[in-house]
């Protein structure tokens, strides 16, 4: 019997999981499609005992009965990688969901795959090897153009070793079926390349000559992030928060605004409705670095909360495969998820259904490792070209109660190297973005003078704490310079690190803005002030603050934005000693 | 044809096991049990073992009464028959009137493919301020009613119903009081909207697990509609009942739980409902309202913090009115900017200005002295209470703007209220200005 013939028999269903029967072999991870009337489910083992081997069905598998056939394909869980990905809509397992609305309407029918890349389309490809060159896996052996980049194709990454170069391609126009390349290795095998190549989701992408440590930040146009708690080029972070805390809000700011060349949606087991925010609003953006639209740089995976609850898991890794497919050509990639707390309940519900002994909140005992394993394939690499690509990733969590020490927040917050977490109270007082300053963190550094930060730390923590006192012995009961010290840390927070994302200009702050409007902050908290009284002090707060939330509208460095500036300074000199 | 079993296994809890063959998952059969047929579907496959949760309950089940399955999942009739009907949690009329047969249709079916959804843009009129005013319910919009036991919930709900401009109700009761659902057909009837409802009732009465069906039958029907053209309103009360009837069976099937008892699919489960509400790209829509309780006014309960990350939004329903804080509409910005040019101004400053309000109420408690300003808050919260808040309060959306201006008007000068200058010139109340 060949590789391809390998069956096995439906033994037993238990929801999304399927017992199986075998006689030959089976790999671990290997796809299985589960055949029921004429249709095929796409499934995958994930544990095998003895002759029976159990598989998470991507599908529904309403319908299935003992008996059914069931065929090994000898594959794992794999996506193809190739020019065409950009500005796409994938499902979990990378089906393009526009073109399955095309050809089966308004639902998602069950056992209906096709291919992620369009095989028809002619790509303009240009060489950039000779023949008798010697190559590796991740090489360039050409490009061809897509939306706004050189796509590079690459020898694939599942080549060891070195090759000679003994076909290429001249320069011209080919489909990613075309052999565009024949390489030889050392025992004198020849392979042929195509502009697509195929890669499991679940192996990280190597091909790269070192990790290095990411320390330049990522501007992500949010100024509480990029001068609090920044982000760093190829670093993790997460955001979690309960419900209404404006978790989806905050990933959609930063995929629209952050400075990467590549953002990678991933809806994984959220709302329908906020994907389709972006996919009515992406097309229609400008990105203000290309002059094209959002959706030239952006690619959508999303598989929702009522869409199969197995291929939330495949969602997120087919998503980090893409995002270090990109990296490979040198280009600097974001990952957002949302939410990997669904991803973790899917492993959860599975582990259920498998009868594993639960750890915390009957979540999987592996719940750590694979938590870390998946923000561990972001990084920033040094090509073998001297070139270097990031992936970064951006996860929300979704902890059960908006209570912080669930699992699945405690296991992220272990292995990420920057901590966003979203205040139910700050949302409550629409304080956006809801970070809670006091308590996030993050262990990359800012593009703001560190000694500046710290300042700006401490006098939130210093106004904090007299806001707490005030509650329990009234304003009269705090001294006026611990009051001022309360108004500033207000004022900090209101006019700095909230933003107003229905304003056009607050709503992204680029980073030589910040720098110039946290100098002048940084001065303000310094500052000595005298007031005859609380109220005054007050007053004096209020108008800062009008006339800095209006300074905030102006465009940087306009006429206007200098003589707003010029007003404030003036305002400044009023109350000072 | 049909092979029937007569040898059942096991019973525990509402779940049977039979040996069979050739049986498929999610299939129906039929338990012919002394007392009567019941309905039962097949929720796990191991080999000959084949287990059933039994809709009636498996109270009066005998190991030697027959099971015959019938080679289908669960459907119902999807036709203009439905309308003014009233069924039970297994689809069977509780109104006398005839079985139903005609195109019989899956239930639970796929979800819609995400990139045929629009963004949803029209405004749902309830007549309700704390709704039309400061939440606005849009079309397509899933949102559940969070209350605890007590409250006014299903008023709301058929207050709501009753005065929303869509094609078709449906409304899906589950573990409801017998009270209850005669309150919502007798409503129905009397504003003459019974023609154009459909009802699944299953009453407290019922066995528990027969509320498991419910949703899926509502919103099956409601697709069809909504794909013929219509503007479906779905309305599921209590979707804790259906939450603790889905507990109720996975503990029975010895699923390990993940908070409280609860299935750690409970999220899925509860999604894979509440996400049927659509607008869709050339045809009709579905709104889901939903009931939540819940139990001991704690929010971060299971069943209310799992359904808060899936719907739009959240109604408080607390002391007989909808609370401002913590409710929320995540999609009236869709709307609320096409309405009136002051929705948005009033929407946040009243709102701003009763915070303030419910925080001078706690510094009077803590004998603090009231101030000037405090006094104008006291006041102000009072009216905003009693003339926006309160649930007898039924007025166009204009009229509510109206309503809120001349509150602000009363009590505080223009520039209190940190209202644009252009807005106060077009909308301030001439008569209170010259006071």
């Amino acid at each position: 019997m060949g590789e391809h013939t390998r069956t096995g028999q439906v033994v037993g269903v238990n929801g999304n999981m399927v017992g199986v029967e075998f006689a030959q072999s089976v790999m671990q991870n290997e796809v299985v499609y589960v055949r029921v009337g004429g249709e095929h489910l796409k499934s995958e083992v994930i544990r095998v005992r003895g002759k029976r081997a159990e598989l998470q069905v991507f599908e529904d598998t309403s319908g299935i009965q003992i008996g059914n056939t069931v065929e090994f394909t000898g594959q794992l869980l794999s996506v193809e990688l190739g020019p065409g990905l950009l500005g796409q809509i994938f499902d979990g397992l990378q089906n393009p969901l526009p073109q399955l609305a095309r050809q089966h309407g308004f639902f998602l029918k069950r056992g209906a795959y096709l291919k992620a890349l369009d095989d028809k389309q002619e790509w303009e490809f240009t060489t950039a090897v000779r023949v008798g060159e010697k190559v590796r896996a991740g090489d360039k052996l050409g490009t061809v153009p897509e939306k706004i980049f050189q796509h590079r194709i690459m020898v694939p990454f599942a080549l060891h070793g070195e090759f000679e170069v003994t076909e290429i391609a001249p320069n011209g126009k080919y489909t990613i079926q075309t052999t565009i390349a024949k390489l030889k290795d050392a025992s004198g095998k020849v392979q042929e390349v195509k502009m697509a190549q195929n890669w499991p989701v679940k192996v990280a992408i190597k091909a790269y000559a070192q990790k290095l440590k990411p320390t330049q930040p990522l501007v992500t146009k949010l100024r509480i992030i990029d001068t609090l708690v920044p982000v760093a080029i190829g670093g993790t972070f997460c955001t979690p928060g309960p419900f209404g805390a404006g978790k989806t809000v905050l990933q959609h700011l930063l995929s629209r605004h952050a400075e990467v060349d590549i953002v990678i949606v991933v809806a994984c087991g959220e709302r329908a409705g906020e994907v389709v925010e972006i996919l009515e609003e992406f097309p229609h953006l400008v990105d203000p670095r290309t002059g094209k639209t959002l959706m030239e740089r952006t690619i959508i995976i999303c598989n929702t909360s009522s869409m199969p609850v197995a291929a939330r898991e495949s969602s997120v890794y087919t998503g980090v495969t893409l995002a270090e497919y990109y990296r490979q050509m040198g280009l600097n990639v974001l990952l957002l998820a949302d939410s990997t707390s669904r991803w973790a309940q899917a492993m959860r519900e599975m582990s259920g259904r498998l009868e594993e002994i639960p750890g915390e909140e009957a979540f999987p005992a592996y719940l750590e490792s694979r938590i870390a394993n998946f923000y561990e394939r972001a990084g920033l690499v040094k090509l073998r070209d001297g070139g270097t690509g990031s992936v970064t990733i951006g996860g929300a969590v979704s902890p059960a109660g908006g209570n912080f020490e669930e699992p699945v927040t405690q296991a992220t917050l272990k292995v990420v190297g920057a901590f966003h977490g979203l205040s139910r109270d700050r949302a409550n007082a629409r304080k956006y973005p809801s970070i809670d300053p006091l308590d996030s963190w993050s262990k990359y550094t800012s593009f703001i003078e560190p000694e500046h930060v710290r300042k700006g730390a401490a006098i939130l923590k210093k106004s904090n704490n007299v806001n707490q006192m005030m509650k329990v012995v009234g304003e009269e009961g705090v001294s006026i310079q611990e009051f001022i010290d309360y108004l500033k840390g207000d004022f900090f927070d209101a006019v700095y690190l909230q933003q107003n994302a229905f304003d056009k200009t607050d709503e992204a702050t680029a980073a030589d803005r910040q720098k110039h409007v946290y100098r002048l902050m940084a001065e303000i908290i310094d500052l000595e002030f005298q007031f005859e009284n609380k109220d005054a002090a007050r007053r004096f707060f209020q108008q800062l603050r009008q006339s800095f939330v209006n300074w905030n509208s102006a465009a940087f460095q306009s006429e206007d934005f200098k003589r707003k500036e010029q007003n404030i300074r003036h305002q400044i000199s009023n109350g000072k000693i | 044809m049909q092979k029937i079993h007569s040898q059942i296994l096991q019973i525990s809890g509402d779940v049977i096991v039979v040996e069979a063959q050739d049986v498929s998952y999610r299939e129906l059969a039929q338990v012919h049990a002394p007392a009567g047929i019941s309905l039962a579907q097949v929720i796990r496959l191991d080999g000959k073992r084949v287990s059933l949760q039994v809709l009636a309950g498996s109270r009066g089940i005998s190991t030697d009464d027959k099971v015959r399955f019938l080679k289908r999942p669960m459907r119902i009739s999807y036709s203009e028959d439905l309308l003014g009907r009233v069924f039970n949690g297994s689809g069977l009329p509780r109104d006398n009137g005839p079985v139903l047969t005609d195109n019989m249709i899956d239930i639970g079916g796929p979800s819609v493919n995400p990139s045929k959804r629009i963004v949803p843009k029209n405004m749902i009129r309830t007549g309700i301020p704390m709704i039309d005013v400061f939440n606005s319910l849009v079309v397509s919009q899933k949102l559940p009613i969070f209350s605890v036991a007590g409250e006014p919930y299903n008023e709301l709900l058929a207050r709501i119903a009753m005065q929303a401009e869509v094609d078709l109700i449906i409304l899906g009761g589950m573990g409801l009081k017998y009270d209850d659902y005669l309150f919502f057909r007798d409503t129905l009837e009397k504003q003459g909207s019974l023609s154009r409802s459909i009802l699944f009732i299953h009453t407290a009465s019922d066995p528990t697990v027969e509320c498991l069906l419910v949703p899926d039958m509502c919103l099956a029907a409601a697709e069809q509609f909504a794909l013929g053209g219509k503007r479906v309103l779905v309305l599921l009360t209590d979707m804790t009942n259906f939450s603790d009837a889905l507990k109720e069976v996975a503990i029975t099937m010895e699923q390990i739980p993940s908070n409280r008892g609860y299935p750690g699919d409970l999220y899925s489960q509860l999604a894979a409902r509440y996400e049927k509400a659509v607008d869709f790209s050339d045809a009709g829509s579905i709104t889901i309202l939903a009931v939540t309780t819940m139990p001991g006014d704690d929010v971060t309960h299971p069943i209310p913090d799992n359904t808060g990350y899936i719907t739009e939004g959240q109604f408080y329903l607390r002391g007989g009115r909808i609370e401002p804080f913590g409710s929320l509409s995540r999609l009236k910005q869709q709307v609320n900017d096409k309405t009136r040019s002051d929705h948005r101004a009033i929407m946040d400053r009243m709102i701003q200005l009763f915070a303030d309000y419910r925080s001078t109420l706690e510094k009077r408690s803590m004998g603090f002295q009231m101030s000037a300003w405090d006094e104008k808050l006291l006041k102000y919260g009072n009216r905003f209470e009693e003339e926006l808040m309160e649930l007898s309060v039924n007025i166009p959306l204009e009229e509510a703007l109206d309503r809120g201006w001349q509150i602000l008007a009363d009590i505080f000068e223009p520039a209190e209220t940190g209202i644009k200058d252009v807005l106060v010139k077009q909308y301030w109340p001439a008569k209170a200005e010259a006071k």
